[in-house]
């Protein structure tokens, strides 16, 4: 049974994840005044985009190919061990909370080789970035979530989420820290405004998609979906782990209804949010994005800190 | 019986070394065939047909280097048993050999924490074997004597392995002398180039000043107990400040050999210089047998650990972890890179090694436990995949004659198995999940996530941080790998060597790096059989094991409790073997849509070249903005102007240099003052004789004076 709901989980992730990005983009628009697609055009485009006889580069190798499967399948498995409508997942005993930030590190890892593969001054400029980027941004988030696996003194993420929801409402200074630093370190990873922006191709200031520039067909696709996903994941992390109430406990139909109810609701106001503040931050300079995330370093520190020398039990 | 495994390891290494002094005397080796082919008629025509065929003029260095590769094999393979016995029994066997000194005869104890090592160097000798005799045919015999190589490979092999089975300071001081100085010659093999020669030098002298400091660690546990065997120094019961003394020595000593920062500087000089399977060797295995070196000292010789060692130990390896790491990302030469991220590696090592004291010194020995575990299971890591570089970087060098990776690229279509393996050797040392880096990281973080069960302030809030600088190290070293594995393997081929690359010939050459490759990948999917070997070694050493290793079962690992953390590695595997399956089996399915090859996009102008793809310096340019501070950077850009009023670039010329900190804060002020110092010894030697005749005398007088 939990390992059903374990796999029902990781299929609603991958389901919802392009509706997630349709309504970021539809509250963008509304936002800006423009027109809004329909919410269901992300779905569109990955059908579109599978459809599509893919076009690869001559110089490409087999990484090149094998790329967008393995970063797809990567995300997927961050996915499934992240407590989405229900805690206690038997997956996420099997891959902890670090195994978790592993498995981004891997797509990561494939995304930025398949950048350099074709040997273009985009890709290699997008791959250097990305790798700058990220060796910034994972630290910071390793730091936010160990302030949560201490206080909780798991590593298991189910089981963390479990505790704090058992410890009900208290306000944790350590919190707070924790949850502006994930917050920062989302937005840097998942390659929003200020520190990438999704929209555009323009050279100067393109990160995630200067290395897949080269990418087509049904291979952009699965990228386009990780790259969703990834986005979903990182909004389900923040939401369950300083706002967990409303995530089934147990497994009745009632229960999971609710929880899957809760996580909408809590999706829905945060893309509010992202959306609003994508609408008004402007995009920042790139040598500025280091002291962006080592602020969400900082604070990631200072939340585990926090936790040890006011919280921590002696 | 065990013992007997572990003595043939080190006789077959010397042999091995002894049958490569062979290589020039074929002639000696014909004449002995006819004597005996004279002598006993009735025996000669035993192995008749081989002999003679090997000696043949034209097969004879071929077949030499064959026979002292697979004697080296063969001290592997018994090296592996070796400890795979004395691990697996857990026993602790004592020897003596009546060698060196009448009344010193030499103590040899073998146990769990040998056995452990055994292991590591066994495998990697054995991978080298294998490698060796196609890597090393490409030297020219009148300029790089194989003779040479042999004898120092053997020698350097036997050297740490007798330094595992020491059991007093003398014999254990020998045996690391030995290892030092058959690597010396090693690293001076290519001794035509001062540049070798300088950083052979400096390998030397670093050695021995490493060396007397260890020395000075053991006369001060000596001085206070009788005799120099490990039994009696364990018995020597010293106060709190000799102990730390004898620590600071042994640090420095085992610290210099290691490569921990700021006593790293031989390291990235010697590495590249020497045969790649010996870096290999020397990076992947003689570091480790540094660590051995101090986890004897400290944790079985000095006794009672103080959590201030480890504090010490904790704050150096971090240092030496991110300075490794940030070093090795800026250079452009291969094999230094990879010497900078052994540095790397040590310091992660040291780290968890500090935190294991100080859960140790604080009454928490399981704590104590897990975090020697962590350090074992990544100096074991570490060797495999560390090996697996070096000699992928030796295939590299091989094929292209060039280690610069600027001057390389596209090379995963010239050399198809070879950027496989590397491609397992830099997601191992990125710690990417299902490879064994990744493993030992994580029982990383999670020794120093246990930090709540700590009183002391200080403490508590500098495992964080150094946690902290952990996972900025794993996170720079992925994007390092990147770089190395992106430049050489993936792009276009920016010079005319990697453009005329082929895959190396030789299977030997390819099947070495196969097996730690496949080594690489086991060990990430079962980490339990290691953990469980290690576990008895933490069981001899610290008097604790880690209970719940097994909790849940052996496809799991869950080191504290399975309540706080665990890990499955295969079910991982099979989660991801399922998702790549189904997105791929789903995605194929219309043949309709099959892939279509086109040129590549070239923004509309056409004449893509390879220089404009990314150079190792463009790729780190980022990160080398932000970390500014770490380096002594020196950056010049000249352009050549042209045309009416200059205004026209014609040419740019871009020059990097890019330095290490310690060489003008801490070595050059040293040497400075060794040279002042020398001057000043050097006005008493006048080079008159009647003034030596003088300095004589007083000098008797002034003995006489003392004595009477």
């Amino acid at each position: 049974m939990n390992w059903l709901i374990a796999i029902l989980q990781t299929t609603l992730f991958v389901v919802l994840a392009p509706l997630l990005a349709g309504w970021i983009k539809w509250c963008k628009c509304r936002l800006q005044n423009r027109k809004a697609p329909s919410l269901l055009q992300p779905y569109r485009d990955l059908i579109k985009l599978t459809n599509k006889q893919p076009v690869v580069a001559e110089q490409a190798s087999w990484l090149f190919i094998i790329a967008p499967y393995i970063i797809f399948s990567a995300t997927v498995l961050a996915a499934s061990v992240v407590p989405l409508i229900a805690v206690d997942l038997p997956t996420s005993a099997s891959a902890d909370v670090i195994v978790m930030v592993g498995f981004f590190a891997f797509a990561r890892f494939f995304l930025a080789l398949a950048g350099l593969d074709i040997g273009t001054a985009f890709g290699g400029m997008g791959s250097s970035r990305e790798m700058t980027i990220s060796s910034l941004a994972e630290p910071a988030m390793l730091m936010a979530i160990f302030t949560l696996t201490m206080t909780a003194s798991t590593t298991n993420l189910s089981g963390a989420i479990a505790h704090v929801l058992n410890e009900g409402m208290i306000l944790r200074p350590s919190f707070v820290f924790a949850l502006f630093a994930l917050v920062l370190v989302a937005i840097a990873e998942t390659g929003r405004v200020p520190v990438d922006n999704p929209a555009t191709h323009l050279e100067l200031t393109m990160i995630h998609e200067a290395m897949i520039l080269e990418y087509s067909g049904r291979h952009l696709a699965l990228i386009e979906w990780a790259s969703q996903l990834k986005l979903m994941l990182y909004g389900v992390l923040i939401a369950n782990i300083f706002f967990p109430w409303g995530i089934a406990k147990t497994l009745t139909a009632e229960a999971l209804g609710y929880g899957l109810l809760a996580i909408t609701g809590k999706l829905v106001l945060l893309a509010i949010f992202l959306a609003l503040a994508e609408t008004l931050v402007a995009k920042m300079r790139l040598f500025r994005v280091q002291e962006y995330l080592s602020f969400a370093y900082l604070l990631g520190l200072l939340g585990m800190l926090s936790h040890i020398i006011l919280e921590a039990a002696r | 019986m065990i013992l007997v495994l572990a003595y043939c390891a080190v006789l077959l290494s010397f042999a091995s070394g002894l049958l490569a002094l062979l290589m020039n005397q074929r002639p000696v080796l014909v004449k002995l065939n006819e004597y005996r082919f004279k002598k006993f008629p009735d025996s000669y025509q035993f192995g008749r047909s081989v002999i003679e065929k090997n000696l043949k003029e034209r097969r004879y260095p071929h077949a030499l280097r064959r026979s002292v590769f697979v004697l080296l094999g063969l001290s592997g393979l018994f090296a592996v048993l070796a400890g795979l016995s004395v691990l697996i029994s857990q026993d602790i066997i004592n020897d003596q050999l009546s060698l060196g000194l009448p009344w010193l005869p030499w103590h040899v104890r073998f146990d769990g924490l040998s056995g452990f090592f055994f292991l590591i160097i066994g495998i990697a000798v054995c991978a080298v074997s294998f490698y060796g005799p196609g890597y090393v045919s490409s030297y020219k015999e009148s300029e790089h004597p194989f003779a040479v190589l042999g004898l120092f490979t053997g020698l350097f092999v036997a050297g740490m392995l007798l330094v595992l089975l020491a059991d007093d300071a003398f014999f254990f001081m020998i045996a690391w002398e030995l290892m030092s100085v058959a690597s010396y010659f090693l690293v001076a093999f290519q001794h035509e180039n001062p540049a070798n020669r300088h950083a052979a030098f400096l390998y030397l002298l670093m050695a021995e000043v490493g060396a007397l400091a260890i020395i000075l660690g053991f006369g001060v546990l000596a001085s206070f107990s009788d005799g120099f065997t490990f039994d009696a120094l364990r018995e020597s019961g010293l106060s709190v400040t000799w102990a730390s003394i004898a620590f600071v020595l042994a640090l420095l000593g085992f610290g210099m050999k290691a490569g921990i920062v700021p006593v790293h500087v031989w390291l990235p000089e010697a590495h590249p210089v020497a045969p790649s399977h010996i870096s290999a060797l020397m990076s992947g295995v003689m570091l480790k047998v540094a660590l051995y070196g101090l986890i004897r000292f400290c944790f079985d010789l000095l006794g009672d650990v103080h959590w201030q060692w480890g504090v010490v130990l904790l704050i150096l390896g971090t240092f030496s972890a991110l300075g490794g790491i940030l070093y090795a990302m800026m250079q452009p030469n291969l094999k230094r890179l990879l010497a900078y991220s052994s540095v790397e590696n040590i310091g992660i090592i040291f780290m968890v090694l500090g935190l294991s004291m100080i859960f140790m010194a604080n009454g928490h020995p399981q704590l104590a436990a897990l975090g020697f575990l962590a350090a074992m299971f990544h100096a074991f890591n570490h060797a495999l995949f560390k090996n697996l570089l070096f000699l992928g970087a030796g295939i590299i060098q091989h094929q292209t004659h060039e280690l610069n990776i600027d001057l390389m690229g596209g090379l995963i279509k010239k050399m198809p198995q070879t950027s496989k393996l590397f491609l397992v050797g830099c997601m191992s040392i990125s710690s990417l999940p299902l490879f064994n880096g990744f493993v030992s990281e994580w029982l990383a973080f999670q020794t120093a996530l246990q930090v709540d069960v700590l009183d002391n302030g200080v403490l508590r809030s500098l495992i964080p941080v150094s946690a902290a600088a952990l996972a900025l190290t794993a996170a720079l070293a992925a994007a390092c790998f990147v770089k190395v594995f992106g430049l050489i393997f993936l792009g276009q081929s920016r010079s005319r060597h990697s453009e005329k690359a082929h895959e190396v010939r030789d299977k030997g050459m390819l099947a070495g790096p196969a097996l730690l490759a496949g080594l690489c990948f086991f060990i990430g999917i079962f980490p339990g059989i290691i953990i469980h070997l290690i576990n008895n070694v933490s069981g001899q050493l610290l008097g604790q094991t880690l209970p719940n290793d097994t909790a849940l079962g052996w496809l799991w690992l869950a080191p504290v409790s399975a309540e706080q953390a665990s890990y499955s590695a295969p079910l991982v595997l099979m989660g991801a073997l399922i998702a790549g399956s189904v997105c791929y089996w789903f995605l194929r399915r219309n043949p309709l849509t099959v892939m279509r090859r086109a040129e590549t996009w070239d923004c509309g102008f056409g004449g893509l070249t390879p220089r404009m793809q990314y150079s190792s310096s463009a790729f780190t340019m980022p990160i080398r903005r932000i970390f500014s501070k770490v380096w002594i950077i020196d950056e010049q850009i000249n352009k050549e102007m042209q045309g009416a009023l200059d205004q026209d670039v014609a040419a740019v010329h871009y020059q990097l240099h890019i330095q290490d900190h310690s060489w003008p804060r801490l070595y050059q002020p040293i040497a400075r003052g060794v040279s002042s110092l020398a001057k000043q010894v050097g006005r008493i030697q006048t080079g008159n004789i009647r003034t030596y005749l003088g300095y004589s005398f007083v000098t008797l007088i002034v003995l006489l004076w003392v004595i009477s």
